[in-house]
């Protein structure tokens, strides 16, 4: 869903490769990973816990915190290669032109100041705009989000919000500089059934009318199906399928993907067992050879254990696995 | 494991999980800071050095300072070997009785240990205890116990020994008071420091009792007393014994202190307190080796622990590592 | 339904929290006791065999409802029923012991459930020497590896520690630690809550074909819908500690009657209709402690009415489920369809 005539994807992240230098030895925690985000976008980035999701968003906006670090591939963001800009170059595109908004809107929140002053303050810190200025953008901002009786709740604290009521808060510092992508790590993880709703309709609501590109990683798919235009699903720090959601989700290519659909149950929709695939995501310290997925994969063959697959296009969606590399398929004997 | 395993296996799969233990703790994050810093080992070494030195003094030691027939007031305030008018058989010289300053330094090691480690071991079961119950059961119990042990806190160690002493003097017959004069130190001591354990623990075991593997242990049934000793205890153990090891060097030198103020362990087994004390006699007349030797070992002991506390301090909290 | 086969049953279950301020502060400032209703007059069935789900958000009471039935908490009102047992009429240790062993529970999070102190097999073997089920260390050590591998683990797993095995396989022990006991009741407190999704479908296999092998009755706590719907065959939808609706789990997900349960049903992000329009409904969970009068759904219902502001509902029989509802009662809510979406929605995002 690129906007009419710019061609150039807003974000584009090329081979990157994230690492954690222990003393038992280096642990890559997402590896070779390569996908793009166009304007206006929304990304879904799912994955179960360990596969290396938040590290992406977190290093795409230099978060990461040491010794995690780039260990090679680039991030190039409206053009403009960002992974090696330095910390005060960062810090001005932070919240300027890439915002984040993080799980736990309790945390993210500093609980001594007001709603209004960390508003303001993110406000002029991007803005050229007086104090007077910057409160009535706030008010603007708390309305656009949905908070009622904005100008009376601008003076509270956080810790007079519902948690609801806080992430909307969250979400408004996210947009007070008009970004152009959004990252959201969890954003409704931490929410209940009805108001994860709610703020997942507002997210969408803004992000189409401010145009405004939105990375959503989480673990929820059906809050993906709900918001996401692409999905690009991780496992073990890889990217094993990317795709339109529809596609991804009703065609699975993917073996994991497939089985990651099969074992979510669904309402209405009964079965005596769900889809299982034993084992577990291996930990970053025992990650199989070959493609990461062949120790638990139910249509394995000898090549899947030799070599990593990359990306390749199957139908709709991409997918990284070698079913579907006819040459390899063949020789290698596949079921 | 001991299912496949015969009964002779069995028998012995102390010692395979001794080994493990063992293996375990050798290749852990705990070691590895140790082995990396050279001030701890060297702290390690010197308190093994005292140890030795101390427990194993009846067969090290050049003589035996506690046994009167030995001395030969002849060899009285010898100065150290490396000074003139002394002798390479007293290495640090005499006292004004003729005992040899470094086999006193020894046996007096050993007694200043002995009452350092009984009176810590005193406090962590008081303190623990209390803690533990403190924690577990909550309400009027636990106010009235952190109530006790702020009235505790008001009180220093020399005081508490000293009401000890004076209600021990009025209540025992002359014979025994020397006997039990040890015994009143180590109560001492032990009652003045047990309140610091006492607090760590009973938040520790507010924090466990919230888990969920406290709350399973209830739905099976298990005793209060069952569920705080055995899966509480072993969950909240972690701080005493950082506290307890900077404890004993505290304990040390209160042991000294109070030695030294004539309210410690009595004269026939002298301190490094009482010998820092008689010592002191001398000091400006010129024998100076009689209270210096004593207490740089004092010194060089407490600081030792007190280092080897602060890294077990520092290797075992998780925020740091 | 019958009440003759519930192997549980609880009548106006009640537990209500202190809250207030300490007593000086009260004194002094003039407040007054601050009571939490966690739990206001819970009355369900649960029949023997079967899987009764309770569902709801955040501080609906689900899990002191648990609690409650499991004896962590002593009720303030009401009654448990445990195979017509009255829980409590139970008074010394020796009548309470034999009830209790044939109840357990299995807890939420899989890092805390199980002392990180202990060996596997010690946590799994406390159930049977605290109740001196077996004796002799051969014979409780070979039901210890029986147990695990009944939950999918081996025998060997006993002499490791907890942390060395990961989320999911920490609550199959938790599992063979419950099941160690052999009771007949299963009370499970989110127990999938906090693994990931092809995690949660392992231990869900798990959990329905223990079932069927042993007869098991489970009260599983939830709030997620699906996973419910998996799970159940009886649904209870609680909201600020009163149940609002219960029936069996087809009639409740095709035919909801409750408002809140139309809503939450609406709520849930839906895989097979992506990118559909949704129009939440407003407003949060109030405060526990300040409820809203009457049926304490009455500000975000778009059905409220005088007497629902007044009035508590009551749980009724209406069709196959139990709703607690007066614009239920007065036939005043619309025909539901299928997939659950009222024919007017209201409200705004």
């Amino acid at each position: 869903m690129s906007q009419t005539g710019n061609t150039q994807p807003l974000l584009r992240v090329e081979n990157l490769r994230v690492e954690f230098p222990t003393r038992r030895g280096t642990l890559v925690a997402v590896d070779d990973i390569s996908f793009h985000i166009d304007e206006g976008e929304v990304l879904g980035v799912v994955g179960e816990s360990g596969a290396g999701k938040s590290l992406t968003g977190a290093a795409i906006i230099g978060l990461l915190d040491p010794p995690g670090r780039i260990a090679d591939g680039q991030v190039i963001f409206n053009g403009k290669r960002i992974d090696n800009f330095s910390y005060e170059q960062m810090r001005r595109l932070r919240g300027d032109q890439i915002a984040m908004v993080f799980q736990d809107p309790l945390t993210s929140l500093n609980p001594l100041y007001t709603i209004g002053k960390q508003l303001t303050e993110t406000i002029r810190t991007h803005v050229s705009v007086d104090e007077r200025g910057a409160r009535t953008r706030a008010i603007e901002l708390l309305n656009e989000v949905g908070i009622p009786a904005a100008e009376r709740r601008v003076g509270q604290f956080p810790h007079q919000f519902s948690g609801g009521m806080r992430q909307r808060v969250v979400i408004a510092l996210a947009l007070a500089a008009n970004p152009r992508l959004i990252i959201a790590d969890e954003p409704t993880t931490a929410l209940d059934v009805s108001i994860q709703a709610q703020i997942i309709s507002l997210l969408k609501r803004l992000c189409r009318e401010h145009g405004t590109a939105v990375m959503l990683v989480t673990h929820d798919m059906g809050v993906i199906a709900e918001t996401a235009d692409r999905v690009a699903v991780m496992y073990a720090g890889r990217i094993v399928e990317v795709g339109p959601v529809q596609d991804v989700i009703k065609r699975a290519q993917h073996p994991y993907t497939h089985g990651l659909m099969g074992s979510i149950p669904v309402i209405r929709h009964d079965v005596e067992r769900l889809i299982q695939i034993d084992g577990a995501m291996p930990r970053l310290t025992d990650i199989p050879s070959g493609c990461a997925f062949n120790p638990r994969c139910p249509r394995v063959f000898e090549y899947c254990r030799v070599e990593r697959p990359e990306l390749m296009d199957v139908g709709a969606t991409r997918a990284a696995c070698w079913l579907f590399d006819e040459a390899r398929e063949q020789a290698g004997g596949a079921r | 494991m001991a299912t496949v395993m015969g009964a002779e296996q069995t028998t012995r799969s102390w010692f395979w999980r001794l080994r493990d233990s063992l293996h375990r703790f050798f290749d852990s994050d705990i070691f590895y800071s140790f082995r990396r810093s050279p001030v701890t080992v060297l702290a390690f070494v010197t308190t093994v050095i005292f140890f030795v030195a101390a427990f194993a003094a009846p067969i090290l030691a050049p003589f035996n300072t506690n046994d009167v027939a030995t001395l030969n007031l002849m060899d009285a305030f010898r100065p150290p070997a490396w000074m003139a008018g002394g002798s390479s058989e007293h290495l640090l010289g005499t006292d004004e009785q003729g005992r040899d300053v470094l086999s006193a330094i020894m046996f007096g090691t050993q007694v200043s240990l002995i009452v350092g480690f009984l009176s810590v071991i005193f406090s962590v079961v008081l303190g623990v205890g209390l803690g533990l119950i403190s924690g577990y059961v909550g309400g009027r119990t636990d106010h009235l116990i952190m109530r006790i042990a702020d009235v505790q806190l008001s009180f220093p160690a020399v005081l508490v020994a000293l009401l000890l002493f004076g209600f021990a003097k009025a209540v025992l017959p002359r014979g025994l008071q020397d006997a039990v004069a040890i015994y009143v130190l180590i109560v001492a001591i032990g009652l003045s420091n047990w309140v610091q354990f006492a607090r760590t623990v009973r938040g520790s075991t507010m924090v466990e009792k919230s888990k969920e593997y406290v709350q399973a242990a209830r739905v099976i049934g298990r005793s209060p007393f069952a569920i705080m000793v055995q899966h509480v205890l072993p969950n909240v153990m972690g701080p005493v014994l950082v506290i307890a090891t900077i404890s004993l060097a505290l304990a040390i030198i209160t042991e000294a202190t109070l030695s030294f103020l004539g309210v410690g362990v009595p004269p026939t087994q002298p301190s490094l307190g009482t010998l820092i004390r008689f010592g002191n006699n001398f000091l400006f007349s010129g024998e100076w080796w009689m209270t210096i030797f004593p207490g740089l070992a004092l010194v060089i002991l407490a600081l030792a622990v007190n280092l080897l506390g602060d890294w077990l301090r520092d290797a075992l909290n998780p925020k740091l590592r | 339904m019958s009440a003759n086969d519930a192997l549980v049953s609880l009548s106006d279950l009640s537990k209500d929290f202190d809250v207030s301020p300490p007593f000086l502060n009260r004194l002094i400032e003039r407040q007054d006791r601050l009571l939490l209703k966690a739990v206001d007059g819970v009355s369900i069935d649960i029949p023997r065999g079967r899987t009764f789900s309770l569902v709801g958000e955040s501080g609906c009471g689900k899990s002191t409802v648990a609690r409650l039935v499991v004896g962590l908490y002593t009720p303030t009102r009401g009654r448990i029923l445990f195979d017509d047992i009255d829980m409590a009429t139970l008074k010394t240790q020796a009548e309470i012991e034999p009830v209790r062993k044939r109840m357990q529970m299995i807890f939420q999070d899989p890092y805390a459930s199980l002392n990180p102190r202990w060996r596997v097999s010690d946590i799994i073997a406390e159930p049977i020497r605290a109740h001196k089920l077996l004796s002799g260390r051969d014979t409780i050590a070979r039901r210890v590896g029986e147990l695990l591998v009944q939950v999918g683990l081996a025998a060997a797993d006993g002499v490791k520690f907890p942390h060395e095995f990961s989320g999911g396989q920490r609550q199959r022990i938790s599992i063979a630690r419950a099941l160690a006991s052999q009771p007949e009741f299963l009370i499970c407190d989110e127990p999938t809550s906090a693994l990931d999704v092809s995690v949660q479908a392992q231990i869900l296999n798990l959990m329905k074909g223990l079932q069927r092998q042993f007869g098991l009755t489970y009260l599983f706590i939830s709030h997620d819908l699906a996973v419910v719907y998996h799970i159940s065959d009886y649904v209870g939808v609680m909201y600020l500690g009163r149940v609002v609706e219960w029936s069996d789990k087809r009639a409740l997900f095709q035919r909801p009657w409750h408002p809140y349960t139309r809503m939450l049903l609406d709520a849930i992000p839906d895989l097979e209709m992506t990118g559909r329009q949704r129009i939440p409904v407003a407003g949060e969970v109030p405060n526990p402690i300040h409820p809203p009068t009457g049926c304490h759904f009455h500000p975000r219902c778009p059905y409220a009415n005088d007497r629902c502001r007044n009035e508590v509902p009551t749980l009724v029989h209406k069709e196959s489920s139990e709703v607690a509802c007066h614009a239920v009662l007065e036939d005043r809510l619309p025909e539901v369809t299928v997939s659950g979406e009222p024919a007017n929605a209201t409200a705004v995002c």
